[in-house]
């Protein structure tokens, strides 16, 4: 039932001939964000990827735990959940393994993927669960109004930290391309073009694909990103050419840059998706069994049971 | 039925010839050794020999929760009638080492029969209390095939020596240990064989008496199983068309997950290890939202831990099956011992208000069909269901009906047919119940659902007016209400009035259920009430209880401040009436008859009542 779903679907997504819907179509209630938030220019480029692909309305699947950037299903109108702190990247492996013809999107935060979800991200990396997270970075807890995060820099001083943060921050490249992620990236809210391009090479990627993406917080961090941002007088380094990024090491390496650090894909490589290897368990357990219907298989276990 | 046996046997007790062939109705054997000499696969030879000979059969075991070694045992009691415990006294007693003997020897009734390995073990010489029979059954398995197989072939040999003790169908046997050892090659066959007849052929009824069982009268035209509670559990979910499971280690759940996960992909399903207990429940969360009723179980710690995503799953009214195996706790508590502390936390463990379904199966066969409910009951009501079964449950032995599969099978294929205009997944519904439209599911009027856990209006949409979340949070409990209304009507076991109620739940019913018969065939007015539906509640209950003068409520539980344990408590709660006294123990083993019987005098001495007889 499932492995079949999978041939069905990509036709359907690419052959639908009903008449396209625009970015409008897509539009749910305003956004909770304050004025200038770096998350606004991530949701629009959402809608436009969306527009630009015309993946069908129904299919549309946008999953997220808890915080600013969270809030994101709300403000999408497709199907949407609006899960617990942390742990999206879990709801969304459940969502991902049962239904092939989806692509699912996770968003988030800082908070969510490093702090409170830290070990489901690092197990959907390393499973290589067919999805697209967008890390919606900020460098700060938002929501519950500016406490450090995980990726505070040293010194950020936050109502946790009022002398300023003493924790050694995660750098989230190198914490990603560690946990086995297979598709690793780096952008910057204030380059939406340059978004749109990573998240669309996310999307077509087979398997867990990120986007770190630097998204300002103007209210509690203002500026953070400024350093990466040319209109701010900042540099926006992207990945080099000739950076391998099929070179763990040398992705590696590329983390390892100062802040403001580079843009564009770290990390890209094909490793069986464990949807694809749930899919072939389930094949060779059919043949096996000789396409035997659930009764017929369920009869058989408690006959030898008897 | 047992005091029968007892004068049975005892009159053969006082140095006269050995019997052969006494007819008894059941017989309660205890193998007593260490974790790796194979007494389980004893146990659950003659089990499956039962299922097959029209024999009742109900195994207890303990296994220590370290990883090798250690002290075991394996008691299976067999029978023709009704075998509703494990039994309260052993009738044989095989002891393999000195710790073995001296461990378990006041386990084995007056008159019993101590079977004993005299190559290791040195018995009391003087007591009278049972009869002593030594086998040099290291020895005696060493020749029969070599020295380097010894430690493998005693179980076996024991078993040969059982049968010929028991009359047991030997060539069925035989066949079930050629098909059990195939895959381990003729070598292994050829000792297992070899060791089995060598005890069978030392014709134990040299030595003391050999029994029969009086053939069985309960013959059912179906066919026997022979399963522990988690695989009918596992079974269950299949029967009921879960195709979706998550799930982390932890005793005694994990083998629920083993077989899972090994029998779900011929499904067409998948089953995940998660990274830990969160994750789990996470994961089955979002599978249930994809379309496809998801299972996730755990034990005691784990449930602790799913608390946060199941209080998410009570708010985005999101079906899911919970199985929790209970062990004992607090903390990590007893992991290989059974209690059932977990009732609380099933029914209100999280924060907030959040109605969910719990129901508790009341045998093997009963873990089978309460799974099956538990997963239609989620579908139907749009909420998370707990199946809230325990240790002893999990891990015995019980011969059960056949189902019948073809009719039970359920076919889940998620509905994507399209809806609206105005659909509302949180629709304030008369009965409260609204069900979600899997993704991938077209709406005709172009507007696409949220499924949240924070508070929501009835689209999904974010909603804290104080209206809406008096309005939503009824809505939720109203479902549970609902339910309880769709119950059956509670029924007693016994006359529906008299002196004592017993109430049972879970792995406590087959214990009362025994220790009633046993109390009315004494002349006393004794009935028993099994509470499968822990929440909600069936209708009917108060009524019964209203025919009580005394009601115990038998939980292995600890008795809390007020002497009354976690289902009294809720009993009390609901029914305001101070009758409702528990009968507790916290020992981590199943219930005795007699400790059950103890507990009710004990209560009746304090508060006597008026005294009733039934006719």
């Amino acid at each position: 039932m499932i492995v079949e779903a999978e041939n069905l679907e990509v036709k359907e997504i690419r052959l639908t001939d009903r008449p396209k819907y625009t970015k409008k179509d897509l539009v749910a209630d305003h956004p909770t964000w304050c004025p200038g938030c770096g998350d606004f220019s991530i949701l629009s480029i959402y809608f436009k990827m969306m527009e630009k692909l015309q993946v069908p309305h129904e299919k549309i699947t946008s999953i997220a735990g808890i915080g600013c950037s969270s809030r994101f299903p709300y403000f999408v109108n497709a199907y949407g959940v609006h899960f617990l702190h942390g742990r999206a990247a879990a709801f969304a492996t459940g969502v991902s393994l049962m239904r092939p013809d989806l692509h699912v999107f996770v968003f988030g935060g800082d908070g969510d993927a490093f702090s409170i979800g830290g070990n489901h991200l690092t197990h959907a990396a390393r499973k290589n669960v067919k999805m697209t997270y967008v890390i919606m970075d900020n460098f700060v807890y938002g929501l519950t109004k500016k406490q450090t995060s995980p990726t505070s820099p040293l010194g950020f001083k936050s109502k946790t930290d009022p002398t300023g943060a003493i924790d050694h921050p995660i750098n989230p490249m190198k914490q990603l391309i560690a946990a086995g992620a297979t598709f690793i990236a780096r952008s910057h809210s204030h380059l939406p073009n340059h978004v749109m391009e990573m998240m669309e090479k996310a999307m077509q990627h087979d398997g867990f694909s990120v986007v770190e993406c630097l998204s300002e917080c103007t209210e509690f961090y203002p500026g953070a990103f400024d350093a990466a941002n040319p209109r701010k007088g900042g540099v926006f380094n992207l990945v080099p050419a000739e950076h391998d990024a099929t070179d763990e090491v040398a992705a590696y390496k590329l983390a390892m840059a100062d802040f403001p650090g580079y843009f564009g894909v770290f990390y890209n490589v094909q490793r069986p998706t464990k949807n694809a290897l749930e899919a072939r368990l389930i094949a060779d357990a059919k043949a096996k069994s000789e396409n035997a219907t659930p009764v017929e298989l369920l009869q058989k276990t408690f006959a030898r049971l008897s | 039925m047992i005091d029968q046996k007892v004068a049975d046997a005892s009159a053969s007790s006082g140095g006269q010839q050995p019997q052969r062939g006494r007819r008894i109705q059941d017989a309660v054997i205890r193998l007593a050794g260490n974790s790796q000499d194979g007494i389980q696969a004893i146990g659950s030879f003659l089990a499956r020999l039962a299922g097959r000979t029209d024999k009742d059969v109900m195994t207890y075991m303990t296994i220590p929760s370290t990883i090798s070694g250690g002290p075991s045992i394996y008691q299976v009691r067999l029978g023709t009638g009704e075998v509703l415990s494990a039994g309260d006294d052993v009738d044989i007693l095989v002891a393999f080492y000195q710790h073995s003997y001296n461990d378990h020897i006041n386990t084995l009734r007056d008159g019993g029969i101590l079977i004993y390995d005299s190559d290791n073990v040195k018995p009391d010489e003087n007591q009278k209390r049972y009869r002593s029979v030594g086998v040099h059954i290291t020895g005696q398995t060493v020749e029969a095939i070599g020295g380097t197989a010894k430690d493998k072939g005693k179980n076996m040999f024991v078993l040969g020596l059982l049968a010929r003790m028991y009359d047991l169908d030997v060539p069925k046997l035989e066949s079930m240990l050629q098909a059990y050892y195939k895959s381990k090659g003729d070598d292994v066959i050829r000792n297992v064989i070899g060791a089995f007849n060598a005890g069978y052929g030392y014709d134990i009824g040299r030595l003391t008496d050999t029994f029969k069982f009086v053939p069985s009268t309960n013959k059912t035209a179906r066919k026997q199983v022979v399963t522990d509670g988690n695989q009918a559990i596992a079974y269950g979910a299949l029967a009921a068309g879960i195709r979706f499971g998550a799930g982390y280690p932890i005793t005694p759940w994990s083998s629920v997950m083993e077989i899972l996960r090994a029998e779900l992909p011929k499904y067409g399903g998948i089953f995940v290890q998660a990274e830990d207990e969160l994750a789990a429940i996470a994961i089955a969360c979002g599978a249930s939202y994809s379309g496809h009723l998801s299972l996730t179980g755990t034990s005691g710690p784990g449930l602790s831990l799913k608390t946060e995503a199941l209080g998410w799953a009570v708010m985005a009214e999101m079906p899911i099956v919970i199985i929790d195996v209970q062990r004992g706790g607090p903390s990590t508590g007893l992991p290989t011992n059974v209690e059932q502390s977990d009732l609380n936390i099933a029914c209100f463990g999280g924060h907030g208000d959040s109605p969910r379904i719990v129901l508790a199966p009341s045998s093997v066969e009963d873990c089978f069909y309460v799974t099956l409910e538990a997963a239609k009951l989620a579908r139907e009501y749009s909420c998370p269901a707990i199946v809230l079964t325990d240790q002893a449950l999990a891990t015995r032995v019980e011969t059960w009906e056949m189902p019948d599969i073809a009719k039970l099978m359920q076919d889940l294929t998620p509905d994507f047919a399209p809806r609206g205009p105005n659909y509302k997944a949180y629709q304030n519904t008369v009965d409260g119940i609204a069900h979600h439209a899997p993704p991938g599911t077209p709406m005709l009027d172009g507007k696409y659902p949220v499924v949240t856990g924070l508070e929501h209006d009835e689209t999904g949409h974010p909603a804290s007016r104080p209206a809406n979340h008096v309005m939503m949070v009824a809505k939720r409990r109203r479902k549970l209400q609902v339910l309880a209304s769709r119950l059956p009507k509670a029924e007693t076991y016994g006359p529906p009035e008299g002196n004592v109620l017993l109430v049972s739940w879970g792995s406590s019913h087959g214990p009362v259920r025994e220790a009633v018969d046993k109390a009315r065939a004494e002349g006393e007015s004794v009935s028993g009430l099994n509470i499968r539906y822990i929440q909600p509640l069936q209708p009917g209950i108060s009524e019964i209880m209203d025919g009580f003068n005394h009601i115990f409520v038998v939980e292995l539980n600890d008795e809390g401040p007020y002497g009354y344990g976690q289902l009294a408590g809720v009993l009390r709660a609901r029914f305001c009436n101070d009758k409702i006294v528990g009968i507790n123990k916290t020992d981590g083993l199943p219930f005795k008859i007699r400790e059950i019987l103890n507990g009710m005098n004990e209560r009746l001495k304090k508060t006597p009542g008026p005294a009733l007889t039934h006719a």
